[in-house]
């Protein structure tokens, strides 16, 4: 009975060992982080290293962290509502990141069509030809389309030896140059859940409403599209949020006056060193960005639901 | 399917792809580009290639990378297969919920915000920022994803084996090794693909969390890029794309390979007699 024990008591310290390894990690370099990102946002700034005021010494305990806690303050939060760079950032990542999830869909959705139509010893091939890019660096696929939208850039050059244009278009450094960016680099994620749920679908339906007189556009809009919602709504989503809190695109393909909230935060902290307003504006992202992710998630949790 | 649908299949399959691939080929096809422009033609020339492997400080930042990635993607391929486990096979524990929220939630929240708030844990407990610090972020994003691969693996096979093995008396470690990891091995080389580059990528939250001394080829790169575009630059990009491209089909190909011939010698099994 003793020798049974001993080893159930060995069972469950085992099964202990192995929950708290992932767990005490994550607590300390993700949800600890994430407790003092919203700790220094209710902080001031202050010329000293590090550049908030105050700080917590654990070493004296409770009082210090009381101290800390009655010197807490609501200024930065009330500062992003009165500087208006800060709400039109918001408003304009929003805005850039929708617009570019609905060229991604017009973009992907042919493309996703097309594969799952594709004779199907060709689709795996085509999957990983999808997925083969995402594989390769973000900053260096940004980085290629520098070359190409320049005034002087390929681009340009294309379609003034072909006579449609007759001075260079400005594409780089505007808004455009940003949703070619995003539209590019998030392409895949928009593609593959729409193949998913493309592939799956029963084509007699198609081929019923074909017999029955209906033309091919109305049959796509009335059966196809509602059909695919699913991967509709999941790529949109997977391109949309993080989109939202996109930095190297703007960056290196946006204007000076191509406003999104990553930048500014990026601006923020490298070149103000305002650490609490930083963490403020990231507080705030976040809140953003938790009505997407949820709504996100219940459509999977529908979808998987469904699937049994 | 009559002739004018699959015309228009082809045509959308033909313009995607050249979307999603022509970028890529251009720039591969500059970088040996004569001129030091990287819009106009100037000739064949790999001089770019030698300049590179003249620059110090590149080579630098490329070693120093290297090392992060493969240090990082090797921690979190341990971390993130311990964490799928606790998902898939630890049932029910006090605390569930707020550990698959912590596995999920990186895979979403902005890298600017991950970089942030790492910084300021290093900046909170003293810790001098550098090369160990570059590391464990990406440790820690890394590990997240390699959990979700390998947890899919975990989930999608049979049970009975590791049930088999216990019931006759084999300790929970040793199924482990000898039962469980070598079936969700190709999830777990999968896992550390993934995170080694995603490490390899991975700009926004290095910037944030290195130090002096530490500085990775993505930063090296949007610092170079932010002066100007230069030919040097597309030359090492395109042995980065080379490199990924290499690695992603040869990994590819061999665990199909591996699944063929499981498939194979599960159909002999069941053939004999």
């Amino acid at each position: 009975m003793s020798r049974f024990l001993a080893r159930a008591g060995k069972r469950l310290a085992g099964r202990w060992a192995v929950i708290g390894i992932p767990y005490a990690w994550l607590l300390f370099f993700f949800l600890v982080p994430f407790l003092i990102v919203i700790k220094i946002s209710l902080s001031e700034v202050t010329i000293a290293i590090p550049p908030y005021l105050p700080t917590i010494d654990l070493a004296e305990g409770w009082s210090s962290i009381r101290d800390a806690i009655s010197q807490f303050s609501f200024e930065n939060y009330i500062w992003l509502t009165e500087d208006d760079l800060y709400w039109k950032s918001y408003l304009s990542s929003i805005q850039i990141a929708g617009i570019s999830t609905l060229i991604t869909l017009l973009v992907g959705y042919p493309l996703a069509y097309g594969m799952a139509r594709a004779p199907s010893q060709w689709r795996p091939t085509l999957v990983m030809l999808v997925i083969l890019p995402f594989w390769t660096s973000f900053l260096i696929r940004v980085y290629a389309w520098i070359g190409i939208l320049k005034n002087e850039g390929l681009l340009n050059q294309f379609l003034l030896w072909l006579g449609v244009i007759d001075d260079p278009l400005i594409i780089l450094n505007t808004n455009w140059a940003v949703y070619i960016g995003i539209v590019y680099s998030y392409l895949p994620f928009m593609v593959l859940p729409l193949y998913a749920t493309l592939e799956k679908m029963d084509h007699s339906l198609l081929e019923a409403a074909e017999d029955l007189g209906c033309p091919p556009w109305k049959a796509f809009w009335q059966i196809t599209v509602p059909l695919s919602l699913p991967g509709i709504l999941a790529g949109s989503f997977l391109v949309f949020i993080p989109a939202v809190g996109e930095f190297v695109i703007p960056d290196l393909l946006g204007g000076s006056n191509t406003l999104m909230i990553g930048k500014t935060l990026w601006v923020e902290f490298f070149s103000n060193r305002d650490w609490p307003v930083s963490s403020a504006v990231a507080v705030i992202l976040l809140l953003i960005l938790v009505v997407p992710i949820v709504l996100f998630q219940n459509q999977q949790q529908k979808m998987q639901e469904r699937d049994k | 399917m009559n002739r004018g649908a699959s015309w228009f299949n082809v045509t959308s399959i033909v313009v995607g792809f050249a979307f999603l691939y022509l970028p890529i080929v251009i720039l591969v096809i500059f970088s040996f580009n004569e001129s030091r422009l990287v819009t106009v033609w100037g000739g064949f020339s790999t001089k770019w290639y030698v300049e590179m492997l003249h620059n110090k400080q590149l080579l630098d930042a490329a070693w120093v990378t290297l090392r992060v990635a493969f240090t990082s993607a090797t921690v979190a391929t341990v971390l993130g297969t311990i964490g799928a486990l606790v998902l898939a096979r630890m049932g029910r524990f006090r605390g569930r919920s707020l550990f698959s929220g912590m596995i999920y939630a990186p895979l979403v929240m902005p890298d600017v915000i991950l970089g942030l708030s790492l910084l300021l844990l290093f900046v909170a407990i003293n810790q001098d920022r550098g090369f160990w610090t570059v590391m464990l972020a990406h440790t820690t994003f890394g590990m997240c994803y390699v959990a979700v691969v390998v947890q899919s693996r975990l989930v999608g096979f049979d049970r009975s084996l590791e049930e088999a093995a216990m019931d006759l008396g084999c300790p929970p470690v040793k199924t482990f090794f000898l039962i469980t990891l070598p079936l969700i091995l190709p999830g777990v080389l999968a896992g550390w693909m993934l995170a080694f580059t995603l490490s390899l990528d991975d700009l926004v939250i290095a910037s944030f969390t290195t130090g002096p001394g530490a500085t990775t080829l993505p930063m090296k790169i949007y610092s170079q890029v932010r002066l100007g575009v230069t030919p040097e630059i597309n030359a090492v990009c395109t042995i980065l794309v080379v490199l990924v491209t290499v690695g992603v089909i040869v990994a590819s190909l061999v665990t199909k390979r591996r699944e063929f011939s499981r498939l194979r010698d599960e159909r002999m099994a069941a053939a004999a007699p």
